[in-house]
Formats: structure tokens, C-alpha cells, sequence
């Protein structure tokens, strides 16, 4: 038993904490969200260059090799830094797709790309319908010839005004909420009959509706296997989790120390509001609440590898229903502690609280997921 | 990183499993897993198989007749202990009285007292809350007066559990009054049969007897029992503090405490289904078995913290307030599960459910969880003065 991590994982980890330190500070961040394109290209070469696209891809299509802990590692330092650039949609959701559940040629073409920088990517899988239902899919793709034509519309893609590519989930057979005949293509934003309707998210990043109006891809496009794809987006959105879930720790961690710092120097009556034992149990219990999730963090990033998709499936939504209620304590705390200006656009914790809250219901809320560790039993 | 355990450690987890299994007594087992109250025999017998075994002082160097195990195979000793259905072992002597001794007694004071403990000679209790000092115990009032080689006690002290069960006391007293309050304490081992002692039973909540308050008036206690310096019992007290807590939790005795919930939910009928088809209850247990998953999973970076040698930090007081709230939230959730049974009180099997007997007698046992030990409150304010910095 050892929580430590290894020479490699430290590196990595000091790496991208100095990266949000002295290159995506607050002042940064506002500035690319402002931006038109929402995003910094610039900084997305940088992560490419620095290997973090890789992190954890096979090393034969040129990736780093690595687990769930080194992604989680990365995505703990985005949610301190409330990196926008879409780490989560284009190597852990698309990526993932590809990575888990693609052709040797798909891997070779699209993951090369993607550790580049020069490919970005998306994972469609909600439609209106949907919610948080992965089977719910009406976008349909029928064969015609040796082409699938599909048509729908996915909503609220991560990352969708950005991808060069999207994972689409459709439907090949099978009733509209059935798992068996869905499944996955990977279709080129650019293709005819795609339209991407972006717009920003609560958080200043961008997503988009994409809608498929008959468009045309061959079954070299399948990714995984024709009507099976449920069990792979699936794991894909597992894998999505437990990153988000990695974010959420970096973001909580952060509103945590932040507020720390505040009641030490913020003075009322006299003295600090630090000195006020009110202020101090409710200090100890965002403690509480962040190291608690803390172990639910190395929890599922541990788990999300298993074999045993029961045990995966438990892991991850138990560590989506833990993290996500004190995601939401840390971040109202948080607001709270810091007064008036805790509710302005100028300062930090109220963009923190943004992101908070939108983790909450990524994915399946915590009531949907509560549900889903019931469900599955011992 | 890894959640493993090593082959060793695996090892040592099925030769402490088969020892349960083969030397747990079914009434015992019985008794533990209903909550029944155990009595003194029932204990010390219990205690007795336990040394006889090697598997009674197991914090205690090898030196001092302890296993010289690792914090992990302590752990695991815990974890299977619970896993079996055996109850955990007396703490007063082993956990507080033993390692005060190896640190701050005299050869003979160890010579003398440690063999006791480890073959369960004497029964110990703890003195040291008293009416006016509870969460505020520097400010104990009673005292402890010279009177040529032997000290003579006056005071009193509260919430002494199984102070009817023991022999001897550790207690915290005040031989100097004109210092800074903690300055003024020490740490002395009372004879319980010695004259102008009196015990009050304390019935709690649960309707049992395990609390008492002790009178002591007059009471002659020789000069060596004193351990360490006059003076020196807040260090000594602060001491025990800051040894590994590992257990303090209790992940594995609610690990089978939900096991039995789940148990009872899918054999107990309501609505004409099993329990556990009542939609809200699965919701309940599900979100409590979530809870105690990030209890165990914080637990284990404390064990492997220890197992590395690092000093504990605020993770103790962290693994004390929530492993006490989860156990609060099982015993209520098996209350509320047990519907009219809950009216049951110290029933025998012919009124209800084995189960269901003492589920609400553990309930209320169990609010003092969270003040025992250093309230809830107080780990609070421990933790809040390391965070920020405070004196």
C-alpha cells in the first residue's frame, strides 16, 4: 500500500503546478475566455510540447503510457488553474474513444494528432431527450451502401465549437433507449452536413449543439464495434468522470486555501474573522471535505482501470456522488466566507464557484449516480 | 501508487483470519453482532484468548511482550478482528496506560504494572474528566497533597467507564495550584480497593451501566505511584495524543455493521417486498456506503503516512469526526429500519428479530461517540489552530 507517487508522476506534477502558476494565472484566464475563439492555441501547442497530451495513450501511437493517476494528476493542477483549453474533451473523452475502443489505424491517425496538438476532439453522446441516460440515443445511422448516413442532433458537446473531429454516438438498431445498437463514429466537423452551434458555457469556455444532417461517413469511421457501442462510451464516460472528478479536487483544493488565506487577513470588530470560532469549524470542515474527496480521487483513479465493470462502474459513481456533494459545500462555503466580494465577477472564488457547480451535474448528478451505485448491487 | 497489500501481508491477513475463525466463541460473536452488553467475564475471558495467542498487546514492542508488528499489519489484525465479529479489546491498560509507562515510567513502575496489563491481572480505568472539566480538562480541580511519602487525593471524577469493573485508575490530578493550570497537573496510578474511594453507577442512555463517577476523599496513595514528574501530566496526557491512531475510525466494525443493514434489509418485509426494494432506504444505505468508502479510503493514506514514518498531522482528529458520524448514521439507519421494533427494550429473541433487539439501546449508546475521546467540537478546534497557524 502506497499513496506516494513515482519520480515520473512528480515531475509531471510539479510541472503542470508551476505551468498554472506563472503561465495561466487568473488575469490570463479571463483574458482567452474574453477572446473569440475562447480558447489559447498558443497554450494548447505548449501542452502538446510538453507531453501532457500523451500522458495517457500507449506508447506505441507516441503517448506516455500512462493511468488514470497520471491524467488525474493533470487535471488536478487544470481545476486550480481553471484551464479552459479542452484537455477533457480531446484526450480523455475522444482520446479515450479512440484509445479504448479503436482501429490500429484509427489510433495510428487520429492519437498521433491529438499528442501533437494539431487535433482536436470532441465526445457527442447527449441528445435533448437524453439527460444523463447514455443509451437514450434517436440520432440514427442507417446503412446505404457501404455508407452510414446520420441524422440528429447532440447537445451540449464539451468542447464542441473547438473539435476537429467528433466522437458521435448514433443509433444502428434497437429501440430508442436500448444499449444494444448503438454505436460510435467518428465523424470530421468539417464534413457536409454538419452544423456546429456554438455558444459559452457558465464557466467562460465554449460547447456547442452539433447538428447531422445526412452526413455521409463509411464504416472505416466505427469506432468499436457496429450496435456494441454502448459498453465502450460507457467506460468513456467513466473515464471522463473520474478526470472531472480530479478537476473538481484541484478547484476545491484551491477555494479552499484561498478562503484560508482570506480569514486570516480580512479583519472585523477589530481582529481577523479567522479568530472567530465559527469561522474556524467551518474552515476545519472544508478541510475535511477536500481531503476527504482527496481519497476518493486516488480511490477511483485506482478502480477505473478494473477489469470487473461492476466494481468500475461502483467506484466511479460513488467517488461522482462524494466529490460532487462537497464540490458544492467547498464552493458555497467558499462564497460565503468571503462576503460581498465573494459574488463579484472580481474575484476568483466566484468563477470557482461557477465551476463547481457546473461538475455537479456533469456527467449524471449526484442524485443519478447515487441511484446507479444502488443499482448495481454488492 | 497502490492500494495493495504485500505477499507477506497477505499472508499474515489469512493466519489472522483462520485464528478468528477457529477461536471467536459463537456466543460471544452472538453477543457483539446484536449489541448486547458484554460482562466482565465475557471481557476479560475474551482478553485472556486474545494473550494467549500473542494477539493482545499488539502496539507494544517486542521487549514488552508485543508482536512488534507494522502499522499495516496492525491495521489489518483490526480489520479482520471486526470483519469476524469479535469485539474490540479493552483499550484503558493496552492503548493508554502501556505506552505511558514505556515512556515516562521507571523500570520498576514497568516492571510492575506492564506483565499485569499484558496477562490481564488487573483492570484499569481512566480518570480524567471531571463535572467541571470536560472539554476543558486543564482546568480538573482535584488534588493531589503531599503528606509525607504518600499523596493524599480529594475530588472527584466523572464519566469513568467500567470504574465498577476495575482494580487500579491512571488519573490526572492537581498538585500545584499556583502555576499555570496545565503546569499544575500529574499523572498518578490510584489503588481503586483503597479506602475513600466510593463509585456511583451512572446508567446512560442505553439503559446499561458503564459510566460512573468516582469520589475520592482522603484517599492515601504512595509517593511512587507518581509517573514522571510532579507537574508533568498535560505532557504526558498530550502524549497519547500523538500516537498513531490508525483504527481510531473504526472503518472495519462499520464495514460489518452495513453488511448486517443490508443483511436485514433483504430478508425484513415491508409493503409486501424486502426493505431494500423501498426506494428512499436503498438511497439511505447507498449513501452512507459511499461515505465510509472515503473514510476508508482516507485511512489508508493515514496508514501508509504511518507505515512511511511520517508524524501524523490533523488526520487523526479528520478520522475521528467523521468515523464517529458514520457509526452514529448506521445505528440510526438500523433504528429506523427496525419500524415498531424500535419500541423493543432489552427484549429477549421470543419479542422480535434477533436483530432489531438492541438496535436502539446501540443508537443511543452511540451519541456519546462524538463526545468521548475529545468532542466533536474539540477536534475541531485542534485542527482549526493547526490550520491557521494559531497558539
Amino acid at each position: 500500500m502506497d499513496f506516494s507517487f513515482s519520480e515520473e508522476q512528480t515531475l509531471i506534477k510539479n510541472a503542470v503546478e508551476k505551468f498554472i502558476q506563472n503561465d495561466y494565472d487568473f488575469e490570463t484566464r479571463n483574458k482567452i475566455i474574453a477572446g473569440d475563439e475562447g480558447f489559447d492555441r498558443a497554450i494548447w501547442k505548449q501542452f502538446a510540447d510538453l507531453g501532457w497530451l500523451g500522458i495517457s495513450f500507449p506508447e506505441e501511437v507516441g503517448g506516455f503510457g500512462g493511468s488514470a493517476v497520471e491524467t488525474n494528476i493533470v487535471m488536478e493542477a487544470f481545476g486550480a488553474g481553471m484551464v479552459v483549453e479542452p484537455f477533457l474533451a480531446t484526450v480523455v473523452l475522444g482520446g479515450n474513444a479512440i484509445a479504448l475502443g479503436g482501429t490500429e489505424a484509427q489510433k495510428q491517425e487520429v492519437l498521433a494528432s491529438v499528442i501533437s496538438g494539431d487535433t482536436l476532439l470532441a465526445l457527442a453522446y447527449g441528445e435533448a431527450q437524453s439527460r444523463f441516460d447514455l443509451a437514450d440515443v434517436k440520432t440514427s445511422a442507417e446503412k446505404s451502401g457501404d455508407q452510414y448516413v446520420l441524422n440528429g442532433e447532440k447537445t451540449v458537446v464539451f468542447g464542441g465549437a473547438w473539435a476537429d473531429k467528433v466522437v458521435v454516438s448514433a443509433r444502428t438498431s434497437g429501440d430508442q433507449r436500448s444499449e444494444q445498437g448503438v454505436t460510435l463514429f467518428l465523424v470530421d466537423a468539417k464534413a457536409a452536413g454538419v452544423t456546429v452551434n456554438a455558444y459559452k458555457s457558465m464557466d467562460g469556455a465554449r460547447m456547442a449543439n452539433i447538428a447531422l444532417d445526412n452526413v455521409s461517413v463509411s464504416a472505416d469511421a466505427i469506432v468499436g464495434t457496429l450496435d456494441e457501442g454502448f459498453g465502450l462510451l460507457d467506460q468513456v464516460v467513466d473515464h471522463g468522470i473520474s478526470a472531472l472528478c480530479a478537476e473538481a479536487l484541484g478547484s476545491m483544493n484551491s477555494v479552499y486555501e484561498k478562503t484560508l488565506a482570506y480569514v486570516k487577513t480580512r479583519e472585523q470588530f477589530g481582529v481577523a474573522i479567522g479568530s472567530f470560532q465559527v469561522i474556524q469549524h467551518r474552515l476545519v470542515d472544508m478541510f475535511m471535505a477536500v481531503e476527504s474527496s482527496r481519497s476518493m480521487g486516488i480511490m477511483v483513479a485506482l478502480k477505473l482501470g478494473s477489469s470487473d465493470v461492476v466494481e468500475r462502474k461502483k467506484s466511479v459513481s460513488a467517488a461522482k456522488v462524494y466529490i460532487g456533494d462537497n464540490a458544492r459545500y467547498c464552493a458555497q462555503e467558499a462564497v460565503q466566507l468571503h462576503g460581498g466580494i465573494g459574488v463579484t465577477e472580481e474575484l476568483d472564488i466566484g468563477h470557482y464557484f461557477r465551476r463547481l457547480t457546473l461538475f455537479c451535474g456533469a456527467f449524471g448528478s449526484t442524485d443519478y449516480h447515487l441511484s446507479r451505485f444502488a443499482d448495481l448491487g454488492e | 501508487m497502490n492500494i495493495d497489500y504485500t505477499n507477506e501481508e497477505l499472508e499474515f491477513q489469512q493466519e489472522v483470519r483462520s485464528w478468528f475463525k477457529n477461536n471467536l466463541p459463537a456466543d460471544l460473536k452472538r453477543k457483539n453482532q446484536i449489541g448486547e452488553t458484554l460482562s466482565k467475564e465475557d471481557m476479560v475471558e475474551w482478553q485472556k484468548t486474545l494473550n494467549s495467542a500473542g494477539y493482545l498487546v499488539v502496539s507494544w514492542p517486542k521487549e514488552h511482550g508485543g508482536p512488534d508488528w507494522t502499522a499495516t499489519q496492525r491495521y489489518i489484525f483490526d480489520s479482520e478482528r471486526a470483519a469476524a465479529g469479535a469485539p474490540v479489546g479493552l483499550s484503558m491498560g493496552i492503548i493508554m496506560l502501556g505506552p505511558v509507562l514505556m515512556a515516562f515510567g521507571t523500570q520498576e513502575q514497568k516492571d510492575r504494572y506492564l506483565p499485569r496489563i499484558k496477562n490481564c491481572d488487573d483492570w484499569w480505568c481512566q480518570g480524567y474528566s471531571e463535572p467541571g472539566a470536560g472539554s476543558d480538562l486543564a482546568s480538573l480541580k482535584t488534588q493531589a497533597v503531599l503528606d509525607g511519602d504518600e499523596y493524599v487525593i480529594n475530588g472527584t471524577k466523572i464519566w469513568t467507564t467500567y470504574a465498577h469493573h476495575a482494580n487500579h485508575c491512571f488519573c490526572l490530578v492537581r498538585t500545584d495550584n499556583d502555576c499555570k493550570i496545565q503546569a499544575g497537573i500529574s499523572f498518578i496510578l490510584i489503588d481503586m480497593e483503597a479506602p475513600g474511594i466510593e463509585i456511583r453507577p451512572i446508567v446512560s442512555i442505553d439503559g446499561e451501566h458503564h459510566l460512573n463517577q468516582v469520589f475520592f476523599d482522603n484517599v492515601r496513595v504512595p509517593k511512587e505511584n507518581l509517573i514522571g514528574q510532579e507537574g508533568q501530566g498535560w505532557t504526558i496526557a498530550k502524549y497519547l495524543l500523538t500516537h498513531e491512531r490508525t483504527t481510531i475510525a473504526g472503518v472495519a466494525d462499520s464495514k460489518l455493521n452495513l453488511l448486517n443493514l443490508k443483511e436485514i434489509a433483504r430478508t425484513q418485509i415491508a409493503n409486501g417486498a424486502p426493505l431494500i426494494e423501498d426506494p428512499q432506504l436503498r438511497l439511505k444505505i447507498a449513501s452512507e456506503e459511499i461515505k465510509l468508502l472515503a473514510l476508508e479510503y482516507t485511512n489508508f493514506r493515514t496508514l501508509a503516512d504511518t507505515a512511511a514514518g511520517r508524524a501524523p498531522g490533523p488526520e487523526s482528529s479528520l478520522l475521528k469526526v467523521k468515523g464517529t458520524e458514520t457509526q452514529q448514521a448506521l445505528s440510526e439507519l438500523a433504528v429506523e429500519m427496525a419500524g415498531y421494533y424500535a419500541y423493543l427494550w432489552k427484549a429477549d429473541e421470543t419479542a422480535g428479530p434477533a436483530e432489531f433487539l438492541h438496535a436502539t439501546e446501540r443508537y443511543n449508546f452511540l451519541r456519546a461517540a462524538t463526545i468521548y475521546g475529545g468532542s466533536t467540537e474539540v477536534q475541531k478546534n485542534v485542527v482549526a489552530k493547526m490550520l491557521l497557524g494559531l497558539r
